[in-house]
């Protein structure tokens, strides 16, 4: 009897401290589906690790809300010569512990992420020196000219080489090496808005407000909370119980659940990530189809028929509930060097595409197999099944090979020496300059000089690789923006992929919260404001 | 004793060998953990390298005999997805997925045991038969769905509990704990009902069943006839026989309440072990996996061994048997 009084009190009391508010107006506790896996900034290149970390550390130049370039911890920047940039340090500028920011630290940055153990050496491999002229003046040299240097500087973050050095962590932390228990990895000092109190990867993560920071912001959270919650379900559940301000993604079949819920809402925009399908071009016979000794692909005819046998408005209503936008062109609207007049897709036209098919030889079309990963993108094995569906219906039968990531990309990439015929990726550019996609997409595939690693199929044309050559050091921002035209033009004569759309970010958030959705889906701390 | 021990013992390493063995084949058709661990714009040249000092390149032997010399010195290597050593992530991972089997298996035993005795009792009584069609769908429903219907209406629809975490935990230096904070106690009140449900229905009808057994025996009967009062008769007398089989399928299940403990954890973003492991399988993070599953296997054997012991050491039979 006792016993079930003390319960029943138990639960009385906690029914009563639950039903008041719990959120305090200036903690911010969101959820994402990933986990923060390092708070070192050159471990790995990743857009939510780096996203998060732009909070804490800073980098030269930073993005604005829109992602546009504006200046971080250099005040302003020229070119003295085409392969020299002079920049201009913000002065005053503190670390987390009190340090002050110099020019020793940006050369110190660059030589840890071009340094053993980095994921950033790509990036860092673009500067070829960092001269200081100062303790406020850099002069950063690139191997060749550069016109986007800047966008590649936002996610080059700068890091105390007085504190990395005392706590023996001048390089970047890697599973491989043997500096385990890298300080870096779970310690953080950058200048940014924002320091890490507690960090326990795939835990919790805590961050508070630091106020010290250089600069202004609309922000008035003092306190932020990130837990990485993997299910999709328990995700949307916390937001609706009023547990969390914001989760992402949310589940686009979710949407009607958090409208007429009450206090949350869902937030949509478009992503900067273009989803797109490749064919193999390459091989002289397709790996998986019933085609022998020729591949039909290589055949202009058979990838224009593939084009117009898309019915991407369906895709975008059926599978994405209206929330994806159709594209015409490899990059999205936000990425530099888009060019609207190309973004109108293939047109759908089934008969079209039975007449080309006829026309190339297949009147009863062919087999191929299709690799799809199913736990990448937004419905990413829903979008490949309405594929199958509609080139089924101009005879070309496929089978459907649905994987997770981890194994759909060890098979078609280059670690599985590009196993497949026909396939569904997306892609962001890391600097979100048009370059990245000709560079990691539209050059042909070579080993030695690195390029065209992302090319899976191997679409290659000697004219696209010369256009990117020249995009790659242009400075000129007009001639620069035509070669890009001229580049894309091509592409989409030839028909070297078929892009689809620019898939949906997906947040839910609490009524009364403010933030910035980004379009490379990384959260702004900077711009969160509670209500 | 000592040489039931000594075959015990050697039975147990063989058993842990083989699920190393057969987990560290199984590695292999996960996926490419290199993918997992650099950035898109990573070149071939440093995957590569990365995959070369990984070892990744070694024969399959070779990879294997290397991670099984290590743990067996309790080394289990580096995360590859968090960089920090797996028996770390493991010591900080345990107290949440021990905290929650302890938990359930309390709620089990004190829900279940009672639960059993009165419908075994009022075989025929109204309640009696409501519990036991309940009990079917304790049974039957996969886990899953029950904690996502769970947080539905406590966490969504009544907002009486939290829906996901462990609440604030306290940190005794080698535990964290969340039986010291408030939020910690209501944190662990869904995710615990998800995880006993299932040994709570076995429970129960396993005693209700050697329940209904035992009262239908000689002593029973006996014990009624010299009129002994009808609690005495049930408590002292019978219960107390059906318990014997009661204890051993608990000390076996406790196992399973740790290993099964995964989807609760997921569900509930419960950070233990099983979490870790699920998260693990996705990033293809092998070192994590495989100590995992060796510390599980670990779990199973050290707990068949508590159990043989007492069995050896409680019945003068199995002695006997094994001197002659």
């Amino acid at each position: 009897m006792k016993l079930r009084h003390g319960i029943l009190a138990a639960t009385a009391a906690a029914a009563i401290a639950l039903s008041a508010p719990v959120v305090k107006a200036e903690t911010f506790k969101f959820a994402f589906q990933g986990n923060l896996s390092s708070l070192d900034p050159h471990s790995l290149n990743e857009t939510f690790l780096l996203g998060s970390l732009n909070n804490v550390y800073e980098g030269l130049v930073l993005y604005d809300d829109n992602l546009k370039v504006v200046p971080g911890l250099a005040e302003s920047w020229e070119t003295i010569e085409p392969t020299k940039w002079k920049f201009n340090l913000r002065k005053g500028v503190k670390f987390h512990n009190g340090n002050d920011f110099t020019a020793a630290d940006v050369k110190f940055t660059w030589e840890r992420a071009i340094g053993e153990g980095s994921d950033q050496i790509a990036r860092a491999s673009k500067i070829k020196n960092v001269e200081i002229v100062d303790d406020h003046t850099v002069i950063i040299e690139t191997p060749a000219p550069n016109p986007i240097l800047t966008s590649d500087l936002v996610n080059i973050l700068i890091m105390d080489k007085e504190w990395s050095e005392a706590n023996n962590t001048a390089n970047a932390t890697s599973a491989s090496a043997d500096n385990s228990g890298n300080f870096a990895n779970l310690n953080s000092n950058g200048t940014g808005p924002f320091k890490v109190d507690e960090h326990k990867a795939d835990v919790k993560t805590t961050f508070s407000k630091f106020d010290g920071y250089w600069g202004s912001m609309k922000s008035n959270v003092t306190k932020i909370e990130f837990t990485p919650i993997k299910e999709a379900a328990t995700r949307v559940a916390a937001l609706i119980s009023g547990e969390l301000d914001l989760v992402y993604p949310v589940p686009v079949q979710d949407w009607k659940r958090l409208e007429e819920a009450k206090g949350v809402k869902p937030l949509a925009g478009p992503e900067a990530r273009t989803i797109f399908l490749g064919m193999d071009q390459g091989r002289d016979e397709l790996l998986y189809s019933n085609i022998k000794g020729k591949n039909p692909f290589k055949d202009i005819r058979v990838r224009q028929a593939f084009a117009h046998a898309l019915n991407l408005d369906a895709i975008k209503k059926k599978v994405m509930r209206g929330a994806a936008t159709p594209s015409g062109l490899m990059i999205a609207p936000q990425i530099n060097g888009h060019i609207p007049e190309l973004n109108t897709p293939y047109e759908y036209d089934p008969a079209k595409s039975k007449e080309l098919l006829a026309a190339a030889g297949y009147p009863d079309g062919f087999e191929v197999t299709m690799d799809c990963p199913n736990n990448r993108y937004v419905n990413d094995e829903k979008i490949c099944q309405a594929v199958v569906s509609m080139l089924a219906k101009v005879g070309v039968k496929v089978d459907l090979l649905a994987q997770p990531k981890s194994k759909y990309f060890g098979k078609v990439l280059a670690t599985g020496g590009y196993d497949t015929s026909f396939y569904l990726l997306g892609w962001t550019p890391g600097t979100m300059d048009a370059e990245n996609v000709f560079s990691s997409l539209l050059t042909c595939q070579n080993k030695e000089e690195k390029k065209g690693l992302f090319n899976l199929g191997n679409y290659c044309n000697p004219k696209i690789d010369e256009l990117t050559a020249k995009i790659g050091s242009e400075t000129d921002q007009a001639k620069r923006n035509a070669l890009i035209k001229e580049g894309f033009t091509i592409l989409k004569e030839e028909v070297g992929y078929l892009p689809l759309h620019q898939q949906p970010l997906s947040w839910g958030v609490r009524e009364g919260v403010e933030l910035n959705q980004r379009a490379d889906n990384a959260l702004d701390f900077r711009y969160v404001v509670i209500n | 004793m000592v040489s039931f021990l000594f075959k015990r013992l050697i039975q147990s390493f063989i058993v842990m060998f083989t699920v190393a063995l057969i987990a560290f084949s199984m590695f292999r058709f996960v996926g490419d953990p290199i993918n997992n661990m650099v950035g898109q714009d990573t070149t071939q040249e440093q995957r590569e390298e990365l995959r070369e000092q990984l070892g990744l390149n070694d024969p399959f032997v070779v990879q294997f005999l290397r991670f099984a010399g290590n743990a067996v010195v309790g080394d289990f290597g580096i995360s590859y997805k968090f960089k920090v050593p797996v028996s770390e992530m493991i010591a900080e991972r345990m107290p949440a997925t021990l905290e929650l089997a302890f938990v359930s298996a309390v709620l089990a035993l004190v829900v279940g045991i009672p639960l059993g005795v009165y419908t075994a009792l009022r075989r025929n009584g109204v309640i009696s038969k409501m519990v036991m069609t309940m009990s079917l769908f304790g049974v039957s429903l996969p886990t899953f769905l029950i904690g996502i219907l769970l947080i539905l209406f406590f966490g969504v629809v009544l907002r009486w509990l939290p829906t996901f975490g462990r609440g604030d935990v306290v940190d005794l230096g080698f535990w964290t704990t969340g039986f010291l904070t408030k939020s910690g106690i209501l944190s662990l009140i869904l995710p615990s009902i998800t995880l006993a449900l299932f040994q709570m229905t076995l429970i129960m009808r396993l005693v209700r069943a050697e329940m209904l057994e035992v009262l239908r025996t000689d002593f029973v009967k006996f014990a009624k006839a010299r009129g002994l009062p009808d609690r005495s008769v049930h408590f002292k007398h019978a219960l107390k026989n059906t318990l014997v089989p009661v204890i051993t399928i608990t000390g076996l299940q406790l196992g399973s309440l740790i290993a099964f403990a995964i989807i609760t954890e997921s569900v509930f973003q419960w950070p233990g072990m099983g979490l870790m492991f699920i998260q693990a399988i996705a990033d293809v993070d092998i070192p994590i996996m495989a100590a995992y599953l060796v510390l599980i296997a670990f779990f199973f054997v050290v707990i068949n061994m508590i159990v043989d012991i007492l069995y050896y050491a409680v019945d003068p039979r199995l002695r006997t048997s094994d001197g002659s």
